[in-house]
């Protein structure tokens, strides 16, 4: 305080306030840079939901309009009825409930190995777990349809589900990180109080995972969600499509009727959108750890 | 710590007990299958039948096949020129977000809302964005009195279009961006401003080299992920219903490699040249990402390290 007193004094006040006049200035600059992308980032959005309300005569004026002059809501039941949405809606649920649910408990048993149980060749063969996240999903492609078609499996959502409940690499690495930052000395004090790994993991570390978990299971509903390549391959008939699959090929059927693809395309954005928004800090703070390894 | 042989023996049961359900999944979705894809890619097989072994001839007719080197082109054109515009994009609005603004958590959720959408509603959406008769994109820019390319029907603006998208998606690699710069230290600027540093050298100087670790893991999974560049591709350029499906187009400008490879598998079934396909993408991604890693020596900066 004394430092800046004595300096504030030296210094003629006229450039006091041109330097505060030149920070206010600098900062209303940052918003307003800040805030011309954040409108050109939102735009799109706007976009989609303001077609979506469109007739078809309106989207087809030159120069568009900005907004429906009368929003046309029913654009949304069509959507829904044009295809059976509601059959993909519940496909999607299915196959994201059993991912969660295979991916979250697979990948704690087996970072818990990684992070808690210390073995020799332990760091080996944490290093094959990294690798696998480099591979292509092109190279195993053709051998895993013709693994899953022999097993009778192609057709039906097994391809899809079956894998997660080995473990997901990604979550393994995820998981593991948070393990250790959980102190080795408890679940050191109740190895010498005899108790097992089985029930350390269960007891101590993972009600303290917690955090960690829904993150998980957060990444792997949007992951299963948003799949696109995965049922695009193994699922054959329209009975079992998804979501996303549905509204490819809805757009391939309806190639020129943009109000209701864009209706539909809305409707699968949205739970994404009000996920994003609940469970905020919890996405990007899982994001941000990702990168922790470097 | 009690670490005798028996004890020790007893951590690798129990450390193998715990991993044992990624082991068989190892096996059966990953090497078993990479090694499968390495066999077949010597054979000619169409899933009827068992595989008829044919040496090298699917390598061999990979080289005089046209459509091969366009989408190996088209892929390449994505990574040298629509990555490092992705990344460098991602690095400005991290460091714009960095500046101590308020609501920085709103901005910050406004660039990352795009990312959290699925890829087949945004590229949808920017199909019709991109629409030449009365997309959004074209009325603004002849409102701007410029030219309006025809986007996805033109060979030349298709690949551009892509990269344009690909702006819309920067958040993932933002969000890692900001995370560590917010996690420098903040002596290093109050030092820097000390010594009478500009924002340009703070950032060449400082910034840069305490976030390249991020940059160099942004590289390598964005090396990754623009070889694989496929659902945006097939979705944007999908014309026709059904088997009268066509994809890549126009005129192939849009034929990425992973997307003439699915096409290969899942459309003519010739699944040995898919294989010899993913088996070059797989050698050629180990290429990149390991000359990425030799060059990080040269680039990354691991806090903590003495630099002589």
């Amino acid at each position: 305080m004394n430092v800046n007193g004595t300096m504030m004094k030296r210094v003629p006040t006229g450039l006091i306030t041109r330097r505060k006049h030149r920070r206010i200035w600098g900062s209303i600059g940052k918003h307003l840079l800040l805030a011309l992308v954040g409108a050109v980032f939102l735009f799109p959005f706007f976009w989609l939901v303001s077609t979506s309300l469109k007739s078809n005569q309106e989207i087809a004026i030159w120069p568009p309009l900005l907004l429906p002059k009368h929003p046309i809501w029913s654009n949304y039941r069509d959507a829904v009825l044009a295809f059976p949405f509601l059959s993909f809606l519940w496909n999607t649920l299915v196959i994201a409930f059993l991912n969660v649910a295979g991916a979250v408990f697979s990948s704690a048993v087996v970072a818990y190995g990684f992070a808690k149980v210390s073995w020799p060749g332990r760091n080996v063969v944490f290093f094959v777990v990294l690798a696998t996240m480099m591979l292509p999903f092109q190279v195993t492609m053709v051998p895993l349809f013709v693994l899953f078609k022999s097993m009778g499996w192609i057709g039906g959502i097994l391809p899809l589900v079956v894998p997660h409940f080995f473990g997901v690499a990604f979550y393994i690495f995820l998981l593991r990180q948070f393990y250790m930052t959980i102190p080795m000395e408890l679940s050191e004090a109740a190895r010498i109080d005899g108790a097992n790994h089985i029930w350390i993991f269960s007891k101590v570390i993972l009600p303290l995972a917690k955090p960690a978990l829904a993150v998980v299971g957060l990444f792997q509903f949007v992951a299963s969600w948003t799949d696109f390549l995965g049922p695009l391959i193994y699922l054959q008939n329209e009975s079992q499509y998804t979501l996303q699959l549905g509204l490819q090929m809805f757009f391939g059927q309806h190639n020129a009727q943009w109000t209701l693809i864009m209706a539909t395309a809305t409707l699968i954005t949205l739970p994404l959108v009000a996920i994003f928004l609940v469970a905020q800090r919890t996405f990007i703070e899982g994001i941000a750890l990702t990168g922790i390894k470097g | 710590m009690s670490t005798g042989p028996r004890k020790r023996h007893g951590e690798l049961r129990w450390g193998i007990l715990f991993i044992f359900p990624w082991i068989v999944g190892f096996l059966v979705f990953v090497l078993f299958p990479l090694l499968f894809s390495l066999y077949y890619s010597f054979t000619n097989y169409n899933l009827i039948g068992s595989p008829a072994w044919t040496g090298i001839k699917n390598y061999t007719g990979l080289l005089s096949d046209n459509l091969f080197y366009i989408s190996l082109w088209n892929t390449i054109y994505m990574v040298i020129l629509g990555l490092p515009l992705h990344l460098v994009g991602a690095l400005i609005v991290a460091l714009m977000l960095s500046a101590n603004v308020k609501g920085l958590a709103v901005y910050r959720a406004i660039y990352y809302l795009p990312s959290v959408i699925p890829l087949v509603a945004a590229a949808l959406l920017w199909r019709w964005i991109f629409n030449p008769m009365f997309g959004i994109l074209n009325a603004g820019l002849s409102h701007l009195g410029l030219p309006q390319p025809g986007w996805l029907i033109d060979p030349v603006w298709s690949k551009p279009a892509l990269i344009l998208m690909g702006f819309w998606g920067i958040g993932g690699s933002m969000v890692l961006y900001l995370a560590s710069i917010k996690d420098m230290p903040k002596e290093l600027y109050e030092v820097a401003d000390i010594d009478g540093a500009n924002w340009l050298q703070k950032i060449l100087r400082i910034t840069l080299p305490m976030i390249s670790p991020i940059i160099f893991f942004n590289l390598i999974t964005g090396v990754i992920g623009y070889f694989q560049y496929f659902t945006q591709a097939y979705i944007l350029s999908a014309t026709g219903y059904g088997s009268q499906m066509q994809v890549g187009g126009p005129r192939d400008s849009t034929m990425f490699y992973a997307l003439y490879l699915y096409i290969n598998a899942f459309r003519y079934f010739a699944m040995g040249k898919a294989s010899a396909m993913a088996w070059i993408l797989f050698v050629i991604l180990m290429i990149s990402t390991l000359v990425i890693f030799r060059s990080s020596a040269r680039w990354v900066y691991y806090g903590g390290e003495t630099r002589s």
